[in-house]
């Protein structure tokens, strides 16, 4: 991505036109909006209540009344899933706006203070990339005890690093720009500068790595509720519904397949999406 | 090269340091009193007295941090709070069944994702390209231990194949050890091999848009010689760090993969001490996994730098 992109491409609506226009950009498009439906209207989607137990009703298979059929407690697969989506979205949104929050102020003030200032924070980062993600985020679960909003600020931390690391590269990019030499002789503070300048400038690119990111982040969700440290019972999540199934993978394999499969739909729709975002900011695509 | 590498290995010293403060850190985010967190499930006084005294607890963060770093510098990492192990022992028995796992879905990424990559980029454009990356994009997307248990489903229950679970070490049973991580290996290397693919695309249709190329060809080569020793050649640099970063994904994806194939690995290690409580476990498995991680990209580094003779400056 070079500066010419940033300058000339961002006009909104011709974005949103070669996006929509793009095929990965408006499949990708389709499905997280589906996504971000299915959470929103949870209430009124949802043919059960996603924690009524039927004791009545143990692990069946699906039928005309369970359609994903239902759980070791009765519980309708469907409704879950569809109440589990929220634990997904808000952990992908959140835990995203934390990363940013964290990563993008240390990697504009890294970038453009150099020197010192960046040195040292640069080598943090290094230090926080040195441990696997997950296995971070594993670690902190773990000491700050299991919950669905302390999965959310373990994921955020240990995803804060690429945004310090993208920011500053990009801040580095456009500040070798002229125009950021003619505001300064302006006489412009370096606050303004960064806020008013090179931020704008760097939006698009971190859009794109926050939709990849997001990605992964409901990925890593998944992946801390399957090990029992995100979304507690019995409030439903799919990484959890996939902890439980595990013990009748042979019995109600259903259990198992739905709420994976929902997990890959979402997670290949923010991916193809992020794609599509980057393809359509790339000038050379033009 | 002597000073490049003791230009990268004098750099690993900041890193490590940061990765010591995160991870006795960690132990400060603990709720309440330390030394009670820490004692686990039964609170017994004398155990509690004796973590006390041997974190420094009493003592000022800064002394506490220094005790701890000086027990760690010197290969102590405390012990299991559970079972007394020394936390150092119970990661050396675990060590190898990871390190094997990662090492067959390290060749799995490679068999897969390379050839596809090569493939596509050589038919930009056609529906082989386009099929290739959607299947590595979904690669990307599919959460591993959801596929191990698609595939167990598949592979172990309907077909009876390869077994569901269990690990047979190298040194009992090649074979058997093989079998047993064949189908594991492959579930964690789904996501590397997504990722793979698609650098090796990029990196593919980079190098041979390079002028050489068009020079290989105008000097009368053959189309597979000028892609395999001038295309894939130079395609191959970037691949080598893309790999070595991919490991970092491999052992975060190795704690789901044991997880669901019950494979007495490092990352049933950290689960089970996250399970139990177990903190200094948790702390030991961090520690050794960045410095693992470190060490191998390191490795990778190294090799770029013999690949690439433009990197050492």
């Amino acid at each position: 991505m070079n500066t010419f992109a940033l300058r000339h491409v961002i006009g909104a609506d011709s974005l949103a036109r070669r996006l929509v226009r793009s095929a990965a950009g408006s499949g990708g498009g389709v499905i997280v909006l589906l996504f971000i439906a299915i959470a929103c209207l949870a209430p009124m989607l949802s043919p059960y209540d996603p924690l009524a137990t039927d004791w009545g009703a143990l692990r069946q298979a699906p039928s005309a009344a369970h359609l994903m059929g239902t759980d070791d407690l009765g519980r309708d697969v469907l409704s879950r899933i569809i109440w589990g989506s929220r634990a997904s979205l808000l952990v992908g949104v959140l835990s995203i706006a934390i990363a940013m929050v964290v990563g993008v102020p240390l990697g504009l003030i890294s970038g453009y203070a150099g020197g010192v200032v960046d040195g040292v924070l640069m080598r943090i980062t290094d230090g926080l990339l040195a441990i696997p993600s997950l296995i971070l985020a594993i670690a902190l679960a773990a000491f700050l005890g299991a919950s669905l909003v302390n999965a959310m600020i373990a994921i955020g931390i240990a995803a804060a690093p690429i945004f310090i690391r993208l920011t500053r590269g990009q801040v580095l990019v456009v500040r070798g720009e002229q125009y950021v030499d003619a505001v300064r002789t302006m006489g412009f503070s370096g606050l303004r500068i960064i806020s008013r300048h090179v931020l704008p400038n760097i939006l698009p690119v971190l859009l794109v790595q926050a939709t990849l990111s997001m990605a992964d982040a409901i990925i890593a969700e998944a992946g801390l509720s399957f090990l029992g440290l995100g979304q507690q019972p019995p409030d439903p999540s799919w990484g959890a519904a996939l902890d439980a199934a595990r013990s009748f993978i042979v019995e109600c394999p259903w259990m198992s397949i739905w709420p994976g499969v929902f997990i890959c739909v979402s997670v290949f729709g923010l991916n193809l999406l992020g794609d599509g975002l980057r393809d359509a900011l790339d000038p050379r695509n033009l | 090269m002597v000073r490049y590498v003791t230009n990268r290995l004098l750099m690993l010293i900041p890193t490590l340091f940061i990765v010591s403060v995160v991870v006795f850190g960690l132990q400060k985010l603990l709720p309440g009193d330390v030394a009670i967190a820490l004692a686990g499930e039964d609170k017994d006084p004398t155990v509690i007295a004796e973590i006390r005294a041997r974190y420094h607890l009493d003592r000022p963060m800064l002394t506490q941090y220094a005790y701890w770093l000086g027990d760690v510098l010197h290969g102590d990492l405390g012990h299991s709070m559970r079972n007394q192990v020394p936390v150092l022992e119970l990661i050396r028995t675990k060590l190898p069944a990871t390190m094997m796992l990662s090492a067959i879905a390290m060749a799995w990424a490679l068999a897969i994702g390379v050839p596809t990559g090569i493939l596509s980029a050589l038919r930009k454009g056609s529906w082989l390209d386009y099929l290739s990356n959607v299947v590595g994009l979904a690669g990307l997307s599919v959460p591993p231990f959801w596929l191990g248990l698609m595939l167990i489903l598949l592979i172990s229950v309907d077909l009876g194949w390869l077994p569901a679970s269990g690990y047979v070490s190298p040194f009992e049973d090649l074979g058997e050890c093989i079998r047993s991580l064949l189908m594991p290996s492959f579930v964690l290397g789904a996501n590397v091999a997504g990722v793979i693919m698609r650098h090796t695309r990029s990196a593919m249709l980079t190098a041979m848009a390079a002028d050489y190329i068009r020079t290989a060809r105008a000097k009368g080569l053959t189309r597979r010689v000028i892609i395999a020793r001038h295309g894939f050649r130079n395609a191959l640099v970037p691949l080598i760090t893309v790999s070595a970063l991919q490991l970092g994904a491999l052992l975060s994806g190795a704690v789901l993969t044991e997880q669901v194939f019950t494979i007495p690995g490092f990352g049933r290690l950290i689960v089970d001490s996250v399970y139990n409580r177990d903190y200094s476990v948790v702390q030991g498995v961090v520690l050794t996994t960045a410095a693992i991680y470190m060490l191998l990209n390191l490795l990778a580094d190294l090799a770029y730098a013999m690949a690439d003779p433009r990197v050492r400056r």
